[in-house]
């Protein structure tokens, strides 16, 4: 602790207006490691599977955990610093957090419960559910305010939690899983009734989630988190097209290769696992991509670990070997799995040695005409343009490269 | 149901009620008004209530903290503490009233002191009646609401720190009113505990008419020079613990409920 505060890097630099967190936690045998940055106004999602440690961050932010190492910065005030052995804890720091089981008292009124910060604070108990009715009649949750925690639905609870953070008129605003407790057609309405509150919030917003659609509706930038480091960080649409492990773009619903650009010319690519894809998109682009919206911002040099991104809509699923199209990627496998999503078909299929494995997106209609089951041979094509490459990341984690590749395997 | 479980079961029934029974069927029903009028036995009422509902009282200022503390602290030596807090629960009255003795009397551990400072002597007073019962119903207290705190939600309590509230605040605002149907489960066991005791009772306060002749003490001293007075004071206490259960039923009449 011989350390001052401005030893401990940007990121804990006093002046800064938003969050600013270098975070470092030990426990057991759990490592946490992340650097983050909100500006005031705007919404972090803290995206990642569980026990990847969102949980955990989402504490140390609030003051119900210290870090190991780091320090967190908020609107200029170190509110936990290691080197300078300073902790603000929960009770002294302004945090809005919404737990995800929500945590309403259940002893007092929806009304007493949004005045809780209010009378913590010292208000008068008149004063505090003046203020207290004011937020419940922004949010429109008027009619609730006589009611017991008991007497709400899941929805209602939700909205009233988080009217209970707003009420306190937090400097910084936590959500931990938002929506994970409700069910689908809530969620639904939830999603972007939140996803208005949390714009009109003028402080940094941090929300944790599990859910890759909540991530992507209700942030303006992602980081993704896996056992307990950031694997990527982006805009939405950035990790939705170029997501950067495994884990990310099974939840956007892609296929991902690890792989070696060694024909930056054609674009063919030596996956890791085996085959060889041709790359020659763009990235999925579509509408909205503003980052690589201009082609091929940074081609890859030949040799370079890239990551092969295909959608399983842009697959095309045969029950021969297709004839001479103008599909640059053609390869064989095995039916693996058949899965009915709302209105399509996602068909794995396990590449035959020497090609990749793929989930592929077609129509009931095309089931029954292929008589698709486990164990037929298939063949698979993909258009090059479909088919996007892209640098491995590598600058992400402060801590260190990914340890995604397998050296033996390029060869 | 088989019988090598129904019939000892009968008998245990059985056991539990016959000198209930025996208690209301030889009860001087007709004399009852007239001996419960007796200025001793009102006395003896009066002082009985009075020193449980003081022992309670301090019961419950003292005991809710210590049962806090005993549920929330994670120091080491807690559990031995807990145990030691417990202790009288299971202690000999009698043992205890001369512990307190030894402690309090006017040659005590503390006594002395409190006798040469301030020339305050406890034993055989009102004051020794109220420490004997709250001395053995204290505990009844603490592990009832130490049980209900252990159990309550923690989150709640984080919940309150995020939200700006202090730890006293939040036991304030938060956990006591959740446990409080704890807390009055235990004061009313702690009462009645206090209400019943004889033994501490006895040994450090003795036995002065109006001053420390509690309800228990005067019947087992009426028993001798007065059965019906006994039997009567006794009818007292038995409404009394009925009257108590009833406040508990919730929790002690439904199955598998626990303190």
């Amino acid at each position: 602790m011989t350390g001052t505060p401005e030893t401990t890097g940007t990121a804990g630099r006093p002046g800064t207006t938003g969050l600013a967190a270098r975070i470092v936690l030990h426990r057991d045998r759990f490592t946490l490691r992340a650097e983050l940055a909100v500006q005031p106004g705007e919404v972090l999602a803290v995206l990642g599977p569980n026990g990847a440690g969102k949980t955990t961050l989402l504490r140390i932010l609030a003051g119900l955990l210290a870090v190991t190492e780091g320090a967190v910065t908020v609107a200029g005030q170190v509110w936990d610093d290691a080197a300078s052995d300073r902790f603000v804890p929960a009770v002294e720091r302004s945090v809005g957090l919404v737990f995800q089981d929500y945590r309403l008292f259940p002893h007092l009124r929806v009304l007493d419960n949004v005045a809780f910060a209010g009378r913590a604070r010292g208000l008068r108990r008149r004063t505090a559910r003046a203020r207290a009715m004011l937020v419940i009649d922004r949010l429109g949750l008027g009619d609730l305010a006589d009611r017991r925690p008991a007497e709400l639905s899941g929805g209602q609870a939700q909205r009233v939690a988080l009217a209970r953070a707003l009420a306190a008129e937090p400097t910084m605003l936590l959500l931990d899983e938002p929506l994970a407790a409700l069910d689908a057609r809530t969620r639904l309405a939830l999603r972007t009734e939140l996803r208005r509150q949390l714009t009109g919030f003028a402080g940094p917003t941090v929300v944790v989630t599990h859910d890759p659609l909540e991530a992507l509706v209700l942030a303006d930038r992602i980081l993704v988190l896996e056992t307990g480091r950031i694997v990527q960080e982006g805009t939405p649409s950035e990790v939705a097209r170029r997501p950067a492990t495994e884990y990310v773009a099974r939840l956007m619903g892609l296929n991902l290769y690890p792989g070696v650009l060694t024909d930056p010319g054609t674009g063919r690519v030596d996956l890791d696992d085996g085959g060889v894809l041709v790359a020659a998109g763009s990235g999925a682009a579509g509408p909205g991509d503003d980052s690589f919206r201009d082609g091929r911002p940074e081609r890859p040099a030949a040799g370079s670990p890239v990551l092969v991104v295909l959608a399983p809509a842009a697959i095309m699923l045969h029950a021969g070997e297709p004839g001479p199209g103008s599909a640059r990627n053609v390869w064989a496998g095995v039916v693996s799995g058949v899965e009915l999503l709302t209105d399509r078909v996602r068909v794995a299929v396990s590449g035959m040695p020497g090609s990749p494995s793929a989930l592929v997106d077609v129509t009931p209609a095309a089931v029954a005409a292929l008589g698709l089951s486990a164990g037929q041979m298939v063949w698979l094509s993909a258009k090059a343009t479909e088919v996007t490459a892209y640098p491995a990341p590598s600058a992400v984690p402060p801590t260190g490269p990914l340890p995604s590749r397998h050296p033996d395997s390029i060869a | 149901m088989p019988w090598p479980l129904a019939g000892p079961a009968t008998i245990a029934v059985v056991f539990l009620l016959l000198p209930l029974a025996g208690l209301l069927v030889r009860a001087p029903w007709r004399d009852l008004p007239q001996l419960l009028m007796q200025p001793e036995v009102r006395s003896a009422l009066r002082l009985s209530l009075f020193s449980a509902t003081l022992a309670t009282g301090l019961s419950l200022l003292a005991g809710v903290p210590l049962a806090w503390v005993l549920a929330r602290s994670s120091r080491p030596g807690i559990s031995l503490l807990r145990a030691l807090v417990t202790l009288p629960l299971v202690l000999p009255p009698v043992v205890g009233g001369v512990a307190l003795l030894m402690a309090l009397g006017r040659r005590g551990l503390l006594g002395q002191w409190l006798y040469s400072w301030f020339g305050l002597s406890l034993p055989f007073t009102t004051a020794a009646v109220v420490i004997a019962e709250t001395f053995v119903a204290l505990p009844f207290l603490v592990v009832t609401v130490e049980g209900a705190l252990r159990s309550s939600d923690r989150g709640l309590e984080e919940a309150a720190a995020t939200l700006g509230s202090g730890p006293f605040a939040t036991f304030r605002r938060v956990t006591l009113p959740l446990v409080a149907p704890s807390v009055i489960a235990g004061s009313v066991l702690c009462w009645a505990r206090a209400l019943g005791e004889f033994g501490a009772t006895i040994t450090f306060a003795g036995n002065f008419p109006g001053r420390t002749e509690t309800m228990p003490i005067a019947v087992y001293l009426a028993l001798e020079s007065n059965p019906d007075a006994a039997i009567a004071l006794s009818l007292v206490l038995l409404g009394v613990c009925v009257a108590a259960l009833a406040l508990l039923r919730d929790r002690w009449l439904t199955a598998g409920a626990r303190l």
